[in-house]
C-alpha cells in the first residue's frame, strides 16, 4: 500500500512541472512586452523599463521559467501587480470563503445526488426515477449564474429569508451564523453538479444490477436492502468516487460564478477581478495551486480506490 | 415494452428539442424580420416595463424591447457556439487521431491534455482571454481551449480501439500508408462518435460562453447576447424580473434541447462506441 502511494505520488512530479510549464509559457504567449501589457497605455516608458527590470522580462526565458519555478517550490509565487502584496498573501486572504463554499457544496452534493441516484437505479423507470431525471437533465443545463440569481430574487429579496450577499469571516469573529450567508450560494453551486452524481451512480448501479453476483445474492434469500446496500451500492461507489474528483474542477469553474452573484470575497471573485485588473502573477498562482488541488484530490481519490478494490493496488 | 415505450417519448422529447432548435435557427437568420424593434433603440420612457402587449417580454433598463434582444442574441448564440464546436471538433480530432495512431506523438500529446484538463475550464477560459484580449474570436478560442481537450481524449480511446480491428490490420497488410489509412478508413467510422460530441459541446460551451458574458469578459458589452442581458439586468431584477427571466430562459431551453438530442443521438450510436462517450460526459 505504501509503495503504491509512494509511486502514484511520484507520478505527480512529472505533471506538475508540465503544469508550470504551461501555466508560465501562456503568460510568455502575450503579443508584445508583457511589462507593458500590464501597466496599460497610460505607463511611461521609463515605469515599463521599471517593471521589466523588477520582474526580470529582460533575461533570457529560461532563467525566467527557473527563477518562478523555484520561487514558487518555495512557496513564493511573485509580487501582485495591483495589490503590491505577495500573491500567496493575497490568496489565502481570500481562502477562507472559497474553502467553505466547496466543502459545504461537495458535502451537499454528495449528500443529495448519491442517495437520489441509488433510489433511481432501484426504482428503475418509475415515475420518482423519471421525475429525478428529467430534474437534473434541467439542473445541468441551468447556467449557475441565472440559478442563483433567480435564488437570490426568490429567498433573499421575494421571501426575505436569507441574506443576499456578502459573507462575514466565520474564522475572525467566530460567529457560526454567518454560514447562512453561504447557504445559497452552495445551494447554486450543488445543484449542477449533484446532477452530474444522480446520473453516474444510477448509472452505475444498474450496470453492476446486471451482474452475475447480484443475481446470486438474491438467489440465496438475501432481501432486496441487503442486496442494495451491501453487493450493489459498494461496487458502484469505486465509479462513483472517480466522479467526484471530477467535480471539484466543476466546483472550481462554479465558485468564479457563485462569488461573483452573490458578492463574495472569495478565490473566483479575485480571479475576475485580477483578469479585469490584467494581474497576472495572481492568475497564475491561483490556477497553478487549483490544478495543485485538482492533482492531490485525484491522489486522494486512488488512495480510496485502492482501499476499496484491493486489485487496482497489484497492477 | 417498458422499455421500448419509454425510449419512445424519449425520442417524442428529443423531437421537441429539434423543433425548439431549428426555431431558434430561424430566428438568428430572419432576426430582421422578427424582431418587433430594433434592439439597440433606446427608449427611456418605456424602461423596465413588464411584459405587455407592445413589449412582448418588457423593457430593459435602457427602455430597449427585450423580445427583439433575445431574436438578436440568438444570432450571436449560434455564432459563438458553432464557432467552439468548429474549432474545438477539428483540433481534437487532429490531435485525438494522430496521437491513437502514432503512439510516440500519442504520450507526449494526451500529457498536455491530461494537464490542461486539470485546470477548471473557466479559469482556464477567463486565463486565456487575459493574455488575448477581450472579443468574440478570442472568446470562442479560448471556450475552445478546454472543449478540444474533451474531443481529443474521446478520438485517441476510439481511435486505438478501432486501429486494432482486423479491416485495418487487412489495410495495412497490402501496403497502405499511415496518411491513406487515417484519412480513408479511420476517419470516417469516427464521423458519428464526432457528432454526438458535437452536440454536447454545443451545449457546455453556451453555459461556458455565457458565464463569461455575466463576469463582463466576454462578447464586447454592447452586443446583444443572452449572457449580456442577464449581467446588465442583474441590478434591475427586483425592479423588473423580465431582464433576469427571459434571456435565461432561452439559454436553459437551448442548451437542454441540445442534450435531449444529443442523449438520443448517443443512444442510437454503434454499441462499439458508446462507453468512450458515456464516460466523457461534461
Amino acid at each position: 500500500m505504501l509503495t503504491y502511494l509512494g509511486m502514484r505520488f511520484f507520478s505527480m512530479v512529472p505533471t506538475f512541472l508540465l503544469a508550470s510549464v504551461l501555466i508560465f509559457s501562456f503568460m510568455h504567449m502575450m503579443p508584445g512586452d508583457p511589462a507593458g501589457v500590464m501597466l496599460g497605455d497610460s505607463a511611461t516608458p521609463q515605469q515599463v523599463q521599471a517593471l521589466r527590470e523588477a520582474m526580470g522580462f529582460a533575461r533570457p526565458i529560461p532563467v525566467q521559467f527557473l527563477r518562478w519555478f523555484t520561487g514558487i517550490v518555495r512557496g513564493d509565487f511573485g509580487e501582485s501587480i495591483f495589490f503590491r502584496k505577495p500573491v500567496l498573501q493575497v490568496i489565502l486572504e481570500r481562502a477562507e470563503t472559497s474553502l467553505l463554499i466547496a466543502v459545504l457544496s461537495m458535502a451537499l452534493i454528495v449528500v443529495v445526488g448519491i442517495p437520489i441516484g441509488m433510489i433511481s437505479a432501484v426504482r428503475y423507470n418509475s415515475v420518482a426515477d423519471q421525475t429525478f431525471s428529467g430534474a437534473s437533465m434541467l439542473a445541468a443545463s441551468m447556467p449557475t449564474f441565472w440559478l442563483g440569481l433567480n435564488l437570490m430574487l426568490l429567498f433573499a429579496v421575494i421571501l426575505g429569508w436569507l441574506p443576499s450577499s456578502g459573507f462575514p469571516s466565520v474564522v475572525e469573529n467566530g460567529n457560526l451564523a454567518n454560514l447562512k450567508y453561504l447557504i445559497l450560494p452552495c445551494v447554486t453551486l450543488a445543484a449542477p453538479n449533484s446532477a452530474l452524481i444522480i446520473r453516474l451512480t444510477r448509472a452505475s448501479m444498474l450496470d453492476v444490477l446486471k451482474e452475475g453476483y447480484v443475481t446470486t445474492a438474491r438467489a440465496k434469500g438475501l432481501s432486496e436492502m441487503a442486496v442494495t446496500l451491501k453487493h450493489v451500492f459498494r461496487n458502484s461507489m469505486i465509479s462513483v468516487i472517480s466522479v467526484i474528483g471530477f467535480t471539484f474542477v466543476g466546483l472550481a469553474s462554479g465558485t468564479v460564478i457563485t462569488e461573483t452573484v452573490f458578492s463574495l470575497p472569495g478565490v473566483g471573485r479575485l480571479v475576475v477581478e485580477s483578469v479585469l485588473r490584467r494581474d497576472y502573477p495572481v492568475i497564475q498562482g491561483v490556477i497553478l495551486i487549483i490544478a495543485v488541488a485538482y492533482m492531490l484530490v485525484n491522489l486522494l481519490i486512488d488512495c480510496c480506490y485502492s482501499f476499496l478494490d484491493p486489485r487496482i493496488r497489484v497492477s | 415494452m417498458r422499455d421500448f415505450l419509454q425510449s419512445l417519448v424519449r425520442r417524442k422529447i428529443a423531437l421537441a428539442g429539434a423543433w425548439v432548435l431549428l426555431l431558434i435557427a430561424v430566428l438568428a437568420v430572419f432576426a430582421p424580420l422578427v424582431a418587433p424593434y430594433d434592439p439597440m433603440g433606446l427608449n427611456p420612457i418605456d424602461r423596465l416595463q413588464g411584459p405587455s402587449a407592445k413589449h412582448w417580454f418588457g423593457t430593459d433598463h435602457f427602455g430597449r424591447d427585450i423580445f427583439s434582444r433575445i431574436v438578436y442574441g440568438a444570432r450571436m448564440t449560434i455564432i459563438s457556439g458553432s464557432g467552439v464546436v468548429l474549432c474545438s471538433i477539428l483540433l481534437g480530432v487532429v490531435i485525438g487521431l494522430l496521437s491513437g495512431y502514432f503512439r510516440g506523438f500519442g504520450r507526449i500529446a494526451m500529457r498536455l491534455v491530461d494537464v490542461v484538463m486539470s485546470f477548471p475550464p473557466l479559469l482556464l477560459a477567463l486565463a486565456l482571454i487575459a493574455i488575448l484580449g477581450p472579443g468574440l474570436l478570442n472568446v470562442i478560442l479560448a471556450v475552445s481551449a478546454t472543449y478540444l481537450t474533451h474531443t481529443a481524449r474521446i478520438i485517441f480511446g476510439l481511435t486505438l480501439k478501432i486501429k486494432e480491428e482486423a479491416y485495418v490490420e487487412a489495410i495495412r497488410s497490402i501496403g497502405a500508408q499511415s496518411g491513406r489509412i487515417i484519412v480513408r478508413h479511420l476517419l470516417p467510422n469516427l464521423v458519428s462518435p464526432v457528432i454526438v460530441q458535437a452536440t454536447f459541446t454545443f451545449a457546455f460551451s453556451l453555459l461556458q460562453i455565457a458565464s463569461l458574458d455575466f463576469l463582463g469578459v466576454g462578447v464586447p458589452p454592447q452586443v446583444p447576447s443572452w449572457g449580456n442581458m442577464v449581467s446588465e439586468g442583474r441590478v434591475y431584477i427586483t425592479r423588473a424580473p423580465g431582464v433576469l427571466l427571459f434571456p435565461g430562459i432561452f439559454i436553459v431551453l437551448t442548451v437542454l434541447s441540445f442534450n435531449l438530442v444529443g442523449d438520443v443521438l448517443r443512444d442510437n450510436l454503434d454499441p462499439r462506441f458508446r462507453e468512450q462517450l458515456s464516460a466523457t460526459r461534461q
